[in-house]
């Protein structure tokens, strides 16, 4: 592996929410143009670790993060930093698709408008178009742009949402099993969607469908009760685990 | 025999009836069934149902009828024919009869009551006694006939279980039924009124005195206009400009700011400002707010400001409101899903913005349901108008100056030395019914726009 700087990375984070422990000493680094998958039984701390990257957790009362996140070796808890910023560049899909009441035209141009990235209606036009197509949704909505988001289906509602995040053009995008609440055709659609991304974007994408993440990613982290367990090349881990514990649970064994 | 008396014993042969039909029930022979279909207590209590019901509801009527009953035996008394031909002084005359028949260490001053008070006193104890003779005889022809019915394969169960639904589906209708009953109260009133006054006068005519009415033409001093703009201007421009803001403004802060230990209490003392007895806030606005309003206007160059303008009244019933308005705009910000507060999060909005542009849009519907909620209340509001807004029915957009409602004239109405079939106090139901279907609709409005917001995030 050649050695490049990573996009971001976490040393010894560890996350609290009031005294319970949910994320124990974590140290990884996420490369640009791979996507990096989390793995690991439901309630192990992939969501709580993900949402660390962008600072989501700041939203939750009670909740607490130590131990240093960079992104480009920017120290994204440091005071210095803008919140606002950091989240127009690592941009975050949910795990249920939760477009905002409004047309899919004002979906995509949400970030575009709050972050003030058009000068005028034509560009925003643009970049709209340009966020709909990379997330392949361009064919099935160009016509209907001002109809409203939460009309589309669950799939494309999906791709809405990551249409709205690329909209921000950001240089990360976070996705919290974004294909757990569809179903097998939407999801194969998202994987696609998802290969088609890399290389633009660092990707870092949970999961609990092991076979997903062998499918879309380059890199898997496996966690198990808030600590990481492993954390190599996907096709190394899936062939030959080197941990026990990564074994049994990748051959089914728990989880 | 008292009508309390009367329940007494209906209730004792009740008892009587459940015990003796629970005793039955109990030496019923199984007959090869392994266990009766309903337990003896079941038994019990079809019986005491049958016994006790019908001799209520027959107690109920007749007491309700016995007054009629009484009085048309008095008159046919041949003192009855001293009374006087004035239903007014007759029926005091009569009232006062009954009063000391009933009560024997009382008095009659009038001769011609006193005279009839023998008769009153006869006829009510003579109606008593049918009354009570035929409640006891139903009670006792009702439990022995639902007795003979019941037998070891009776579904006594299946029967009590019914009669208890009737019961509480009758609870639920009275409550429909009175309202019902004011309605059509309202309307009949309503009717006789629109007989004499025309009911476009009523409607659309821009001129209301009802001091100085025209015994040829009432409509002409009987147009509404005025009283149903003052009632708009006061209830839903200037209250609404109060309550609006500050309300969403506090649900805004309680569900997005505050920490949870300060929501935990303002919460509740929001709620309960909106139990304070609305005369207090007439106080407020008359002893208070309105020779304030009227420096302020003195002080805006209106040396003869009324001191009771639109604007204290309105500002008044805005704070009122303010609660009313906060605790819906709350519950529909806190029903729209976390899940978009997030996803606007998460794209790096702030949190105004987030407020701004995704969570009040999304809990919009609420809002304004909960907004036209808080109109027709305050459009019905009496108190803080009676108290603090003026009599003088005026058109005007200045909120300095004087402007009445329709609530404060149907009170000016209906009180002082009142006729009852008078233009002008039929005059007050016409308004009433008039309201009544305005705040009907904004209520119907409002809770169709809930019930399709509500689907919205389901
Ligand atoms: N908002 C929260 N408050 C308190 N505990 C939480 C919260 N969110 C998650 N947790 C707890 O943290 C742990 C990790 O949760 P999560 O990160 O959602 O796991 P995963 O995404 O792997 O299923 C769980 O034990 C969960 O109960
Ligand atoms: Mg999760």
């Amino acid at each position: 592996m050649t050695e490049q700087t990573p996009k971001m990375s976490a040393r010894d984070v560890s996350v609290f929410y009031g005294d319970k422990q949910a994320v124990k000493n974590v140290s990884i680094d996420i490369d640009m143009d791979k996507v990096t998958a989390f793995i690991g039984p439901s309630g192990c701390g992939k969501s709580t670790f993900l949402r660390s990257f962008n600072r989501m957790n700041d939203t939750v009362a009670g909740a607490r993060v130590e131990g240093l996140v960079t992104l480009d070796g920017e120290d994204i808890y440091a005071p210095s930093m803008d919140v606002v910023q950091l989240r127009a560049r690592v941009g975050m899909v949910f795990q249920k698709p939760n477009p905002f009441p409004k047309s899919i035209f004002e979906n995509v141009a949400y970030g575009p408008r709050i972050h003030g990235l058009a000068a005028s209606r034509s560009e925003l036009e643009g970049i709209v178009e340009s966020a709909l197509r990379r997330a392949g949704l361009w064919d099935e909505v160009k016509d209907r742009l001002s109809d409203s988001g939460t009309a589309l289906s669950g799939g494309q509602q999906q791709r809405l949402c990551i249409a709205r995040a690329i909209a921000v053009d950001p240089e990360v995008i976070l996705m919290d099993e974004p294909a757990s609440a569809l179903d097998p055709i939407a999801t194969a659609k998202i994987e696609e969607l998802i290969g088609e991304l890399r290389g633009r974007y660092a990707i870092v994408i949970v999961t609990h469908n092991m076979q997903q993440a062998a499918r879309v990613s380059q890199r898997t982290a496996f966690f198990h009760l808030g600590t990481l367990v492993e954390y190599g090349e996907t096709d190394a881990m899936f062939t030959a685990p080197r941990m026990e514990r990564t074994k049994d649970y990748i051959t089914g064994r728990y989880g | 025999m008292s009508a309390l008396a009367l329940i007494f014993v209906v209730a004792g042969l009740g008892l009587i009836g459940w015990l003796t039909a629970r005793a039955r029930a109990a030496s019923f022979e199984l007959g090869g069934a392994k266990r009766l279909h309903s337990l003896p207590g079941q038994h019990g209590w079809y019986v005491a149902i049958w016994t006790v019901l019908p001799a209520l509801l027959f107690i109920a009527v007749w007491s309700g009828m016995t007054p009629r009953l009484v009085q048309d035996a008095v008159l046919q008394h041949p003192a009855a024919a001293q009374l006087p031909a004035f239903d007014f002084e007759r029926d005091a005359l009569l009232a006062e009869a009954k009063r000391v028949a009933r009560d024997r260490s009382a008095t009659a001053f009038d001769p011609v009551a006193e005279q009839l008070v023998a008769p009153t006193r006869a006829a009510i104890s003579y109606y008593g006694w049918i009354g009570a003779g035929v409640s006891v005889l139903l009670a006792f022809a009702c439990g022995a006939l639902a007795f003979t019915r019941i037998k070891a394969r009776f579904k006594a169960r299946t029967r009590v279980e019914r009669g208890v639904m009737s019961l509480l589906l009758l609870a639920s209708l009275i409550a429909i039924l009175t309202t019902l009953g004011i309605f059509l109260s309202l309307l009949w009133e309503s009717l006789r009124f629109f007989g004499q006054v025309p009911i476009t006068d009523f409607l659309l005519g821009t001129h209301w005195s009802p001091q100085v009415i025209d015994a040829n033409d009432p409509g002409k001093s009987l147009g509404a206009v005025p009283l149903f703009w003052g009632t708009f201007f006061i209830g839903a421009v200037i209250a609404m400009i109060v309550a609006i803001p500050f309300g969403l403004m506090s649900a805004i802060y309680l569900t997005q700011y505050a920490a949870p230990g300060v929501r935990r209490w303002m919460k509740p003392i929001l709620e309960i400002l909106a139990g304070v007895p609305t005369v207090v806030y007439g106080y407020f606005a008359a002893l208070t707010v309105a020779p304030a309003v009227r420096d302020l206007a003195v002080m805006l160059g209106m040396p003869f400001a009324s001191s009771e303008s639109a604007l204290a009244a309105g500002l008044v019933m805005g704070v009122m409101i303010i609660p009313f308005v906060s605790s819906i705009a709350d519950d529909s910000i806190a029903a729209v899903p976390t899940a978009m507060r997030d996803g606007s999060l998460a794209m790096g909005a702030t949190r105004s913005e987030t407020i701004r542009k995704v969570l009040i849009p999304a809990a919009l519907p609420g809002v304004v349901a909960g907004i036209l909620l808080a109109v027709s209340r305050a459009i019905g509001e009496t108190m803080i108008v009676v108290m603090a807004a003026s009599g003088a029915a005026n058109i005007t957009l200045n909120p300095l100056e004087s402007a009445t409602t329709v609530t404060k004239q149907i009170v000016d109405l209906l009180t002082g030395d009142a006729e009852f079939d008078s233009p002008k106090t039929l005059a007050a139901f016409a308004l009433g019914l008039t309201l009544f279907v305005i705040t009907l609709i904004l209520n119907i409005v409002a809770l169709r726009v809930v019930k399709k917001y509500r689907e919205a995030y389901e």
